[in-house]
């Protein structure tokens, strides 16, 4: 039997209920751009990122960090509904059928980093508002680099949704993990002049390297000057590396979450 | 391949809890096996075991030819599983729903088309076809539940509580079309309830208390262990009555909602004797047949619940 299509169909179904669900296409997006406003807007007057040209105002540089928020957000959203599954029948209904489980996992990966890009895409057409321009190349490389981090984002999400009784104890993981992983990623303020130890910290958040293959590609490697920032290649190396390491970690829980 | 699920010494402990004990059975394709029993008798573990959703602790189960523990995919592939919690997307359409259970098992194109209308025409749910689950109501839902589990031509049907929120006159529906599908499509169903008059609709019936199963066979079967017949009667003060009743007459007595219930064998008789004895303190009493409920309290000594 082709694999292919119990994946699909499964990645079909996520995509179809988020469209029907209005809410959620709404508040993943809603809030961190409300965030990104007052925030941003807020803090330009009297920040500057260090390391950062004078050009780039905080409004510009929290921009990229505001991107991976949405897909971070639209990630756990989509992983939030494999609780319920599990919860419910439709899950059960799944795990009885000959589909392995790895396929299970990789079709909910694919539904939920589809919905992330979605909602991302719709965010990365202000960026020529704020003085980012960007051609097609860069703009394809961009999409590239938002497929992996949102991929790498949900089986993260996947890894914790599968070992979940309820959507209460999601919350609270989301709360002491995954924000704080966002908040070091150099996406809130950049690594150059923080204390050592978070320098550390910063240094082993896998999405610290996400965010500046992101910043990467959106500036077509013109970074503007100064900035201390991973290099290309190591980032994408890094990012596409946890991209493996989380999937495997979800199909494994998975496994062993269920016979 | 065998036509027969066979069970032997089944098992299975959550920690310290023994929740299904020594359980052997045999059932033959076209037949309807009930497993009845309360809350925590061992009906759904013995499901999920079957179910493959769980591995059993110990004993043996080969389903059709199979065996659990070493040909779990080739099993999946023969069993049509309808779980109590919803199993459909109500956000998905009925067609929807269908469609993706299709995939799950491969179908596309022609095939799968013809395998979703064929049975949206069996169980009479095509004029629904394009509506969301969520708007259907919830005996429409069940139907289309099983139609969901059907859609790979399953020769083992495993149904949990499958009536469990619908009233009687569509429990009793549902009951007949599981019927006619044994004995048409040569399928074997097993059902778990805890609802005595489902159980007595199935063609076998198999009793589970405290994960034991205490006694199987045809209802017409387990009945004839009480021999006579079952006086129901009604009575304000029925717990002092029912202990009167048992030392003056020396019968078994045994309260089942409200009612007490006597076996004897004479039932007329006794009829007479016992309101000449009490014409005051009782209020309603007739006489009946044995139902599964006063097998299940006569084999176990609990009361049904």
């Amino acid at each position: 039997m082709s694999l292919l299509l119990p994946v699909s169909t499964i990645w079909w179904r996520e995509v179809i209920r988020f469209f029907r669900q209005r809410s959620r296409l709404f508040s993943a997006i809603a809030q961190p751009l409300v965030f990104w406003i007052l925030i941003g807007s807020g803090l330009s007057a009297s920040f500057q990122p260090a390391g950062t040209s004078e050009k780039q105002g905080y409004i510009e540089y929290f921009y990229p960090g505001i991107v991976v928020l949405v897909l971070l957000f639209t990630a756990i959203f989509a992983t939030i509904s494999v609780v319920n599954d599990r919860r419910e029948g439709f899950l059960q209904g799944i795990l009885v059928s000959p589909v392995p489980r790895w396929c299970i996992v990789f079709g909910q990966a694919l539904g939920g980093t589809t919905l992330a890009l979605i909602q991302g895409i719709l965010l990365l057409i202000i960026a020529p508002l704020i003085g980012i321009k960007f051609g097609l190349t860069s703009l394809i490389v961009t999409l590239g680099v938002m497929f992996l981090i949102a991929f790498g984002l949900t089986n993260l999400g996947l890894i914790i949704a599968w070992r979940m009784e309820s959507t209460q104890g999601f919350h609270a993981v989301m709360n002491l993990i995954l924000i704080p992983i966002w908040l070091l990623s150099g996406a809130f303020f950049p690594i150059t002049g923080v204390p050592d130890w978070l320098g550390w910290v910063m240094k082993i958040n896998p999405l610290t390297y996400g965010l500046a293959a992101f910043r990467h590609s959106l500036y077509s490697n013109t970074i503007p000057t100064g900035t201390e920032l991973p290099l290309w290649t190591l980032s994408i190396l890094i990012t596409s590396v946890f991209c493996v390491l989380t999937f495997l970690g979800a199909a494994f829980t998975a496994y062993s979450q269920t016979n | 391949m065998e036509n027969r699920i066979t069970v032997e010494n089944l098992s299975h402990s959550y920690g310290s809890r023994r929740a299904l004990d020594n359980v052997s059975f045999t059932v033959t394709c076209g037949e309807i096996l009930c497993f009845l029993g309360p809350n925590g008798s061992g009906k759904t573990t013995l499901f999920k075991i079957l179910s493959t959703l769980i591995p059993p602790i110990s004993g043996s189960v080969n389903i059709l030819g199979y065996d659990l523990y070493t040909e779990k995919n080739a099993i999946r592939k023969l069993l049509g599983v309808v779980f109590q919690d919803p199993g459909l997307d109500p956000k998905l359409k009925v067609y929807e729903n269908l469609k993706h259970q299709c995939h799950l098992y491969g179908y596309k194109g022609k095939d799968l088309n013809y395998r979703i209308s064929e049975l949206l025409e069996k169980f009479d749910i095509k004029d629904r076809s394009n509506d969301l689950v969520e708007v259907l109501s919830g005996g429409l839902q069940r139907r289309v539940e099983i139609a969901k589990a059907m859609v790979h031509s399953p020769k083992v049907l495993l149904l949990d509580e499958p009536s469990s929120g619908l009233d009687i006159a569509i429990r009793r529906q549902l009951s007949d079309y599981l019927n006619l599908l044994a004995t048409t499509e040569n399928i074997l169903i097993l059902i778990t309830s805890h609802l005595i008059d489902e159980a007595e609709m199935s063609g076998k019936v198999g009793i589970l208390n405290n994960g034991k199963l205490v006694s199987l066979g045809t209802p017409t079967e387990l009945k004839s262990q009480i021999v006579g017949d079952v006086v129901l009667i009604e009575a304000s003060n029925i717990d002092v009555l029912s202990g009167t009743i048992a030392d003056r007459f020396s019968v078994s007595t045994t309260i089942i909602n409200d009612n007490l219930h006597v076996a004897c064998e004479q039932g007329h008789e006794f009829v007479r004797e016992v309101l000449t004895a009490f014409p005051d303190e009782i209020e309603n009493v007739r006489i009946g047949k044995p139902t599964l409920e006063d097998v299940f309290v006569k084999l176990t000594g609990n009361p049904f619940e």
